[in-house]
């Protein structure tokens, strides 16, 4: 089925406050091969708060994860993330386009600290296969 | 940094352990990145690396380059799958090219490869000098 178009525009609830331990930090950064010493945690970081931003909206859509597959993403960073911060994301549809069958949902996630202040943007571009077939990417 | 000045190339070798891993630690557990019926089914060709992990070695290969300066900002397309086989691994390569340095930042264009094809769109990243 594909996703209604009177979802642009529409911002979901943030995500429940989560603090960012070095634990965490250290895990995310060794799984992609990589050494954390302390300090900022890796760039690519901040997707998992955006994931879970995405994920609460799939939920709420009833769209199933595995016919999504990421078109593109992009970060805007106001700051690093640091272990010790407490960060939600919040997500607004910015896009929808159906394309052969696909929906190409455009997304933005605002990361913000415990402060309210804002530490990263970052925009996805999600396809979703509604009918299966087809994905390249 | 020069613009023009082209970065040393960046590989990284990857495996089903380490979707296993990097889905543990980011939290995305899409099964396309798990299973190959899962991911057959919605017309992959197999197994592939979350769009996610790629991109985290982009970074990785930016933060060996800056010597851990501050990203800006850090975009790409994922535009081929990168398909991991149940054994054995698959290489990444990440190549990067000084595009500007202006104003303290510094421009990278990048290019990420798998076998010889590129898998992500325009990946870029803009740091402080």
């Amino acid at each position: 089925m594909p996703i209604d178009q009177s979802l642009v525009g529409r911002s979901f609830p943030p995500t429940p406050p989560r603090e960012v331990t070095e634990d965490h930090v250290r895990a995310f950064a060794e799984a992609t091969g990589g050494r954390y010493d302390g300090g900022p945690a890796p760039a690519t970081y901040p997707i998992v708060l955006a994931f879970g931003a995405m994920n609460a909206f799939l939920e709420a859509e009833q769209v199933d994860l595995f016919r999504i597959v990421h078109g593109e993403q992009k970060f805007s960073y106001n700051r690093p993330v640091l272990p010790g911060d407490v960060l939600s994301a919040t997500l607004t549809v910015a896009t929808l386009r159906q394309i052969g069958g696909a929906d190409i949902i455009g997304t933005t996630s605002e990361v913000t600290d415990v402060m309210g202040a804002h530490v990263c943007i970052t925009s996805a571009t999600l396809v979703h296969q509604s009918i299966g077939g087809g994905a390249d990417a | 940094m020069n613009p023009g000045d082209v970065l040393e190339t960046q590989t990284y070798a990857v495996t089903r352990a380490d979707l296993v891993r990097y889905a543990e630690a980011s939290g995305d557990h899409n099964p396309i990145h798990q299973d190959e019926t899962v991911a057959r089914s919605v017309g992959l060709p197999g197994v592939i690396a979350h769009g996610m992990f790629t991109m985290a070695l982009a970074a990785r290969a930016v933060a060996t380059w800056t010597d851990g300066a501050r990203v800006v900002e850090l975009g790409c397309k994922f535009t081929h799958p990168v398909v991991v086989p149940v054994d054995g691994e698959v290489t990444v390569t990440v190549g990067g090219t000084v595009k500007s340095v202006e104003a303290g930042l510094v421009a990278l264009a990048l290019e990420v490869t798998c076998d010889g094809q590129k898998v992500l769109g325009m990946p870029k990243a803009v740091v402080r000098a």
